[in-house]
């Protein structure tokens, strides 16, 4: 791409672009940084230097009941909630994978606005009917707004591996005489399975950042952890809520990995 | 072998049903409940139910005929003490004075003889006002376009047609602006951040690219509270930014970082710019190089090939990442409450609030109905532009 010659200007323009990309990147990433290195402060304010080093706000995050309610309960929620939210996505997927399905492109619009309404939208719906039916304040009532707002991001991501699906795969087994359903635990399945454990992060990812939903539903008591953030960030900022922040921004981390591997080449078993 | 495809259509739609009656219970449903609550105004007919019939045939101009009076002192002395308090607070949206004219008409006919009719006039001469009965009539239900009318601060007046809800009133109105505001000023903003970065990263090889690109990956998968705390520690008045700013010598007193419209777009930005980078970059590595050095080695200058060649090229991405950023800002909620002032709230605080707070449903549900048609039309306006211009995210 570049030639041995270069003008000068040209040169500079390419310091330039780098050096712009540089701080780009620097203001995504900085945030996330510089709020795990005040987790990890001794004196338990926001400021620079950091003269000491200490662990004691991660003792205290996993000694407040309060902290622990909240962990446990997010880790509930976005458990369950994958657990619902990927068989169901999964399962539509498949249907829509049809190419000739009659009425495909509305049903997969209908199926996909959970994931572009504004979920404040969602929030006062589910409000209104959800305090009409009992489930207001109740992990039951919980786990479906979640799953209604995760099952779409299952859907998008089989999809994606669907559409890379050799279908002359599948003739051939039917051709050969499998069954359907054994076509399909023979097959297709082997081929979707990374799909659809992406999908099962995704899921969980979104439960897991899910605070507007959580807030119009949950009972005082039903804490969880982008809840009972929100509730310190709203008054003032502790150290804790650093911690806090660093075992979320671990998790993000394993989940982002766990989902390259996933879509690594290679992993999806036709290409 | 029809028969075949027809078992196989219906076991398409029977592996679709699960999610569709899921998503029918826990999201159209709600949904609907919001275009319901739009227009639905049930109190006046439940707390009056003879005045409500003689509202609806009332044109609405001068006074209502003297059967509708009998109708409101017979409603009046019938009606039990929750369906008025809910009236009167349906009514409080157009005027306070209602809840004392109600109960005080109420009391006066109660305390009159038995079998007599007092005049409603000399009781209270509210009653014999033109607006008295029109905000009466406006809210005789069962549906009606109060609420949505409200939510762009307009009101329905029979005498003169659609009009201003109070003389120069734009509270509603300029909400819907700012939230639009806020919204375009993060896509522009995102687009210039994002811009040369791309350039940038479709430029490097797919290594170091990938690599790159888990700068952007993380903060995309952590949580937006944890951004927003992070923006909120780092833009504090002794915070990292102003600190390091007075120890440069720039400033000498802390700038006001936060609770205003900058914090709000430092944060708003931040969350958004992955939006950006990700359609931006598919366009910008689906470009042919040649081309830009082909016009080039035509004689084109830089300038000329960049915004002759390169940028139509771009175009595409632009327009989706620009679209995708602003429509999916329009419905921001936690981060303007966290890092925002009371002037910076977006619609979506007005909805909440009157939802939980104030309790004004009809209100939340057409502020609601406003965002939401507004977010479709974008999207579908968005689809089209990429149906159009053949470059889909997926």
């Amino acid at each position: 791409m570049s030639g041995p010659r270069q003008s000068l200007p040209n040169r500079f323009g390419r310091f330039g672009l780098g050096l712009a990309a540089v701080t780009v990147l620097a203001f995504l990433m900085a945030p996330l940084i510089i709020i795990v290195l005040f987790s990890f402060k001794s004196s338990g304010d926001f400021t620079f230097p950091i003269t000491g080093w200490s662990l004691k706000w991660y003792r205290e995050f996993f000694t407040t009941p309060t902290w622990m309610d909240a962990l446990r309960n997010s880790l509930v929620l976005a458990v369950s909630t994958t657990l619902l939210a990927t068989p169901l996505g999964t399962m539509a997927a498949l249907g829509l994978a049809a190419p000739q399905l009659p009425g495909r492109r509305l049903i997969s619009a209908l199926l996909l606005i959970p994931m572009i309404a504004p979920v404040v939208i969602v929030g006062v719906g589910m409000y209104f009917v959800f305090s009409m039916t009992g489930l207001t304040a109740t992990y039951p009532g919980l786990i479906l707004g979640h799953t209604s707002l995760a099952v779409p991001f299952v859907v998008v991501t089989v999809s994606a591996v669907l559409t890379g699906l050799d279908r002359r795969l599948l003739w051939a087994a039917a051709s050969m005489g499998a069954s359907p359903f054994l076509t399909f635990r023979k097959v297709t399945l082997p081929v979707i399975l990374p799909g659809i454990a992406s999908g099962a992060l995704f899921a969980f990812a979104t439960s897991l950042d899910e605070v507007v939903v959580t807030m119009f539903l949950a009972g005082p008591g039903q804490r969880t952890l982008p809840r009972e953030m929100f509730t310190i960030a709203r008054d003032t900022l502790t150290p804790t809520i650093a911690a806090a922040a660093t075992v979320l921004i671990a998790a993000s981390i394993v989940l982002l990995t766990a989902s390259m591997v996933l879509s690594r080449p290679g992993a999806n078993a036709t290409r | 072998m029809l028969k075949g495809q027809r078992g196989g259509m219906l076991r398409s739609y029977a592996l679709i049903a699960p999610m569709f009656v899921f998503l029918l219970a826990t999201f159209l449903w709600p949904v609907s409940m919001i275009l319901w609550r739009s227009v639905s105004d049930p109190e006046l007919r439940a707390a009056l139910p003879a005045t409500a019939v003689e509202l609806s045939s009332w044109s609405g101009q001068g006074l209502p005929p003297a059967s509708a009076y009998a109708a409101l002192a017979s409603d009046l002395v019938k009606v039990d003490g929750a369906s008025l308090a809910s009236l009167s607070r349906r009514l409080s949206y157009e005027n306070p004075g209602f809840r004392a004219l109600l109960q005080s008409t109420k009391r006066k006919l109660e305390a009159a003889p038995a079998g007599t009719t007092p005049d409603l006039v000399a009781l209270d001469p509210q009653w014999g006002a033109n607006q008295t009965w029109q905000a009466m009539k406006r809210a005789a239900g069962p549906v009606g376009v109060f609420h949505i009318l409200s939510a762009l601060d307009l009101r329905q007046n029979y005498e003169t047609g659609i009009g201003p809800s109070r003389p120069g009133a734009a509270l509603y109105r300029s909400i819907i602006l700012r939230t639009f505001a806020i919204a375009s000023t993060t896509a522009i903003l995102a687009l210039v951040l994002a811009f040369p970065l791309c350039a940038f990263l479709a430029r490097q090889s797919d290594r170091v690219r990938n690599l790159l690109l888990l700068m952007v990956l993380l903060p995309f998968w952590t949580s937006i509270l944890v951004r927003t705390t992070a923006w909120l520690a780092l833009l504090q008045d002794r915070g990292v930014i102003n600190t390091l700013l007075m120890d440069m010598g720039l400033i000498d007193q802390p700038m006001k970082l936060l609770y205003n419209r900058i914090g709000v777009i430092t944060a708003l930005v931040h969350v958004m710019l992955p939006f950006m980078i990700f359609p931006l970059l598919a366009a910008m590595r689906s470009i042919d190089p040649r081309l830009f050095r082909a016009a080039l080695s035509l004689g084109a200058t830089p300038f000329y090939a960049f915004r002759r060649v390169y940028l139509p090229q771009v175009m595409p991405g632009v327009m989706a990442g620009a679209l995708m950023v602003f429509v999916v800002t329009l419905g921001f909620y936690v981060t303007p409450m966290l890092v925002g002032g009371p002037g910076d709230q977006m619609i979506s605080y007005y909805i909440a609030l009157y939802t939980t707070g104030t309790l004004n449903w009809g209100l939340a549900s057409s502020l609601g109905l406003i965002l939401l048609v507004i977010t479709l039309s974008l999207y579908a306006i968005q689809n089209a532009l990429l149906r159009r211009s053949g470059v889909g995210l997926r």
